[in-house]
């Protein structure tokens, strides 16, 4: 695994930035972090403990499933001194303060869509219309490299506000996984202000 | 996921939930050295996590995930061992996840990746 240096390292201040990858359960958010990660992604069991929740794991299985949640990360050194972090949302609505951890400090966020299931990615579309001040693009993965909605049509189907951009990725391609990062970043800044 | 399920998660923090710090999921965390005498004396959950540090600056929530620590015990034990020194948390260059500094450069970073 490759790490930025070694013991009795310098004093360089490493800079970290996050970008979140939402959407629902199936739509191509771990394959779109795994693209450009490298490290292999981070898909682990991870206990969300909140504060005054009950995470006995002596307690019934019901009470577990409230505090045990997938995470799903991978990372990006663009320099020595700066690394970009890709969290993908868990997928179900129950994990939403987990959201809110994920976003908070976000530099921007990709809501991945499924046109055969655009449904399941209605809640993210929610959230970060209605939760969330991180600005926010929507990508329609091309599972076979084909679109087969129009993407006006996808944009009405999800009662998208014009000003977000709309976008097309395949997820499992590299190049195509960092266009639609700088397109949400890109969205941005041109949605903050230049002193933000 | 922790070590020993036994011990509810925030016995290891005297019950403290809370940090000082803004510690994001994604703040690095870095050692400037290690010290194998101050590694002994700490506890089982806090020395893995001091050992893992010792291979290079890492997020806060990859820390958790390789030490098998829940995210919100980490927070609270990587803040312990950076008040006694063992770590350092970055404070981040910027001010803002949003400064246009910032997002410049990361824009420039992905791009050379295609």
């Amino acid at each position: 695994m490759a790490f930025p240096s070694s013991a009795d390292r310098p004093a360089l201040t490493v800079t970290s930035a996050k970008i979140v990858i939402a959407g629902g359960f199936g739509v191509g958010k771990s394959t779109m972090v795994a693209s450009v990660s490298e490290i292999p992604p981070v898909n682990t069991e991870a206990w969300m403990t909140q504060a005054g929740e009950s995470v006995d794991p002596l307690s019934d299985s019901s009470a577990k499933t409230t505090t045990t949640v997938a995470m799903d990360f991978g990372r990006v050194t663009l320099a020595p001194d700066l690394l970009l972090y890709l969290f993908g949302t868990p997928g179900q609505p129950r994990f939403w303060p987990m959201w809110d951890d994920l976003c908070r400090g976000a530099s921007g966020a990709v809501v991945l869509v499924d046109t055969r299931q655009l449904e399941s990615s209605f809640p993210a579309v929610n959230y970060f219309e209605n939760d969330s001040d991180v600005p926010f693009i929507v990508a329609v993965n091309l599972f076979d490299g084909k679109l087969t909605h129009s993407l006006e049509k996808v944009r009405d189907a999800l009662c998208l506000d014009e000003r977000t951009p709309l976008v097309t990725v395949d997820a499992r391609d590299r190049r195509s996984t960092a266009k639609t990062l700088v397109t949400a970043l890109s969205h941005t800044m041109k949605s903050t202000p230049t002193r933000a | 996921m922790t070590a020993n399920p036994w011990v509810r998660p925030y016995v290891l923090t005297g019950g403290r939930t809370q940090t000082n710090h803004q510690l994001y999921v994604h703040t690095l965390v870095s050692a400037k050295h290690f010290d194998a005498r101050a590694a002994a004396k700490l506890s089982p959950e806090s020395r893995r996590l001091y050992d893992r540090v010792r291979l290079g600056p890492q997020s806060v929530a990859e820390l958790s995930a390789h030490c098998g620590i829940s995210l919100g015990v980490t927070r609270v034990l990587l803040e312990d061992l950076a008040s006694t020194e063992h770590l350092q948390i970055a404070e981040g260059a910027y001010d803002s996840p949003f400064d246009h500094r910032l997002l410049k450069r990361v824009i420039d970073g992905l791009s050379e990746l295609g």
